[in-house]
């Protein structure tokens, strides 16, 4: 192969759009639950701490929510401008799944979202709180179809094959495919675990410069609690998840552990290593007797398929799923030590005060967001060379369109990616980096007024251009 | 037995006209922006549309999904066919969706911004009109694949129709700020309203000479045995137009934007029986591209429950928004 096809563009193109799309939705799911908990505990307490917050965590939640719509849309009509067969072959399936989640969850989030962001003066504190619950609702519902779909592609059930498409009979078998609980459990706790860290690091950079300020206390605690449950479910679910892959997808599991041979009585867990496809074996590995049947089947001498035993043209690629997958379970490992030494911390008074910790705390800020596409990296590399996993090759699946054709879209998306979120992500980092500005809902509309200059709608907020980011109480 | 191909032709063609009415007023306000160069002019015409963006939009994604849903080969195929104006008409949302976002927030930068949300408005609705008009043209189909070529989609027509759409939109875009605006910008609203119902009334009238002169199909079907139940369609375009150009002279204030859709109602249900019963002109019937049954079923359920809880909120939605808007009221900051 000297040049590359219109199907490598494609799924170049693909995975770029996914994997910038999916780190909006991740902030947004979990900060989306997260400001609905500060807003009820606004309503309950009558704090203005909280409601600071609320407000500061909405307008970061709203720039995300904005590139995350956009570039969602883009993925709504990939399916079709590039992915045409395969939507001939199980657009039965998938597209009423998707059509499922515009309808209970798009139009959910969309439609309260105005209200969310807009509405504090429009209706009453219950009422907007009902909208902000709302939203948060449609990013879980959202998570449940999209979730629901790949995971029929990685595992499908309930259909038959007529005419060479798909024929869906059973939708409950469908929805609830072998992997799906699996995968969708562990998707939610990432999000959650990204989002958090996200929180939890934007907070520990606020008190390294101010140790008192409140809002950015009350954010790290809270990030650190969630994550405190979080990260170490993860490591039980993400466990689960490996057993059922071997079941369902043992090519997939060989290749993330770079297993070649199927040993008897015993497979060993190679903890490091460099997988060579061309070659059928594993180069410098560091291996552990027995630790690989113990991990991945639960007994000491469980015997586990290797790479030799699928055709050539049926593996996945070794090198990218063994490395992605211990990219995953590093970062979640330092998750778990994180929320751990936070817990130790707050038990002796001492959150606030280290500085060692909150360093580390902003260092894994965007941990949670590599994990999660080196996990997503995993299970899609994982699953090729099929995209309806033992159905429907990746190679069948692409539109008769022209390399021409999609060089040009991959080019012009890559720049206007660049540029456009480019600046959205340096916009929402000075935004994160001026933090909460103190305001209380009854002093909203006399700020308003006293405020109105040549900007007026600035009045309430400093522009996120101004040098003067960083004033908080 | 319930036709549920036809029952899901019905409700895409409604998504679809839900879409027009609700997207083109927002899109349209990106494409009146150069009309409207004062920094706090253009702060109230993007907070006009501030808390509804987003659920409109959701309805163009609704039409793909459905579509998707209940006939795979026509999104198949018609996605595939129109590859490169669709992706040119996301880049435009692309650009405007964020714009919403930071252009409030930026300084040094707000022409940038500016920039991005006109030129994305335009091209997204420049290009939706070109891929409407290269569908109306046909798109040549061989067992479930579009079977054409890269730029098939460009032609006089669809360049026409493109341009079209931008006059469709803009004025929708015009009658909503004149129910949204007063004072000042209102006048120049209701200034700039009749030049637009104009420009729009040519290019219903050219597009409706155009498409039955290049296709004999639709001229068979407009001037064949139908013609008597067809005339009073043009009869009630005009009486629309002027009931545009009246209500301005008299400064009714929703009364034009009304008209506007009754209009663009109009242009539609002329699209659809040029079309029908064709999912994808010129041969293929909405029943030859329908999903299998037990999917049509399926998704069935979850429209008729659940689009008219939908249509409820977002109607709360606009009631809570409903009111002028003011450059004090709580927008984009």
């Amino acid at each position: 192969m000297n040049e590359i096809s219109a199907l490598d563009l494609a799924r170049i193109q693909f995975a770029f759009t996914v994997s910038f799309h999916i780190i909006f939705p991740a902030i947004t799911i979990g900060l989306s639950s997260f400001i609905a908990v500060l807003e009820g505990l606004w309503l309950k307490t009558r704090q203005p701490v909280y409601y600071t917050l609320c407000r500061f965590w909405s307008k970061v939640f709203a720039v995300c929510f904005a590139m995350g719509v956009v570039s969602g849309v883009v993925m709504s009509y990939q399916f079709g401008t590039n992915w045409s067969a395969f939507s001939n072959f199980a657009g039965s399936i998938t597209g009423p799944l998707l059509a499922y989640e515009v309808l209970t969850a798009f139009f959910l989030e969309a439609g309260f979202l105005g209200i969310m962001l807009f509405g504090w003066n429009k209706v009453g504190p219950r009422a907007h709180f009902a909208a902000t619950t709302a939203v948060a609702l449609g990013t879980l519902i959202s998570m449940f179809w999209i979730l629901s779909s790949n995971s029929w592609m990685q595992t499908p059930a309930g259909f038959r094959i007529e005419d060479g498409r798909v024929i869906p009979l059973d939708w409950l078998a469908i929805v609830f495919n072998p992997s799906f609980p699996y995968r969708f459990l562990h998707m939610a706790l990432a999000v959650f675990a990204a989002s958090m860290l996200l929180v939890a690091a934007t907070a520990a950079w606020h008190l390294l410069k101010n140790r008192a300020n409140r809002p950015m206390r009350i954010s790290l605690s809270m990030a650190l609690a969630c994550l405190l449950v979080v990260a170490p479910m993860q490591a039980l679910v993400g466990d689960a998840h490996g057993l059922n892959t071997l079941k369902y997808q043992p090519a997939k599991l060989a290749a993330i552990e770079g297993l070649w041979e199927t040993h008897q009585g015993g497979t060993p867990l190679n903890l490091f290593g460099i997988p060579d496809m061309q070659a059928e074996t594993t180069r410098y590995a560091l291996q552990i007797p027995h630790l690989g049947s113990l991990v991945l089947t639960h007994s000491w001498d469980g015997e586990i398929p290797g790479l030799k035993s699928f055709p050539r043209e049926d593996r996945p690629n070794a090198l990218i799923t063994f490395w992605s997958f211990r990219v995953m379970v590093g970062l979640g490992g330092l998750m778990i030590l994180l929320a751990l030494a936070g817990a130790w911390l707050y038990r002796r008074g001492k959150l606030y005060d280290s500085r060692a910790f909150l360093r580390f705390a902003v260092a894994m800020g965007p941990a949670g967001f590599v994990a999660l596409l080196a996990g997503w990296v995993t299970t899609e590399v994982g699953r090729q060379p099929w995209v309806v996993y033992g159905l429907l090759r990746t190679a069948h699946a692409v539109s008769p369109v022209t390399r021409q054709q999609v060089g040009i879209s991959l080019f012009v998306f890559v720049v206007v990616y660049s540029l456009v979120f480019g600046t959205g992500i340096y916009y929402l980092l000075k935004l994160l980096r001026q933090g909460p500005q103190p305001e209380t809902p009854q002093l909203m509309d006399t700020r308003h007024a006293a405020q109105a200059g040549r900007h007026p709608l600035q009045g309430a907020d400093l522009s996120i251009e101004s040098e003067q980011g960083d004033s908080h109480a | 037995m319930l036709d549920l191909a036809l029952v899901w032709a019905a409700i895409i063609a409604l998504g679809v006209l839900v879409y027009v009415v609700l997207d083109g007023f927002d899109l349209g306000i990106g494409i009146l922006f150069p009309f409207f160069p004062e920094d706090e002019d253009r702060q109230v015409m993007m907070n006009s549309v501030a808390p509804v963006w987003d659920g409109n939009e959701t309805w163009m994604v609704l039409g793909g999904a459905g579509l998707f849903a209940a006939f795979p080969v026509v999104y198949a195929a018609v996605l595939s066919a129109l590859y490169l104006p669709l992706v040119l008409m996301l880049v435009g949302l692309i650009l405007r969706g964020v714009a919403f976002e930071i252009r409030p927030k930026s300084r040094r930068t707000r022409p940038v911004w500016d920039l991005a949300f006109m030129l994305g408005s335009a091209l997204a609705t420049f290009f939706q009109g070109v891929a409407l008009g290269a569908f109306i043209q046909g798109i040549p189909v061989l067992n479930r694949e579009f079977a054409g070529g890269a730029f098939d989609w460009l032609s006089p027509f669809s360049l026409f129709t493109g341009m079209g759409l931008l006059a469709t939109y803009a004025v929708l875009g015009c009658g909503w700020l004149i129910i949204k605006t007063e004072g000042e910008l209102q006048r120049r609203m209701f200034r700039l309203m009749p030049p637009l119902t104009l420009v729009l009334l040519a290019v219903i009238g050219l597009v409706s000479l155009w498409t039955p002169l290049s296709q004999p199909a639709i001229a068979a079907r407009w001037f064949g045995p139908a013609l008597a139940w067809l005339w009073p369609v043009p009869l009630a375009v005009l009486a629309c137009g002027w009931g545009i150009l009246h209500a301005v002279k008299i400064g009714a204030e929703i009364r034009p934007y009304v008209l506007t859709l009754a209009l663009i109602a109009l242009g539609y249900l002329g699209f659809l029986i040029s079309i029908w019963p064709n999912l994808i002109p010129p041969g293929i019937s909405l029943w030859a591209a329908a999903a299998p049954e037990s999917s049509l079923k399926f998704t069935l359920v979850g429209a008729v429950v659940i689009l008219p809880v939908i249509l409820a909120y977002t109607a709360w939605g606009y009631w809570v928004f409903r009111g002028k808007v003011r450059v004090h009221d709580e927008g984009y900051h």
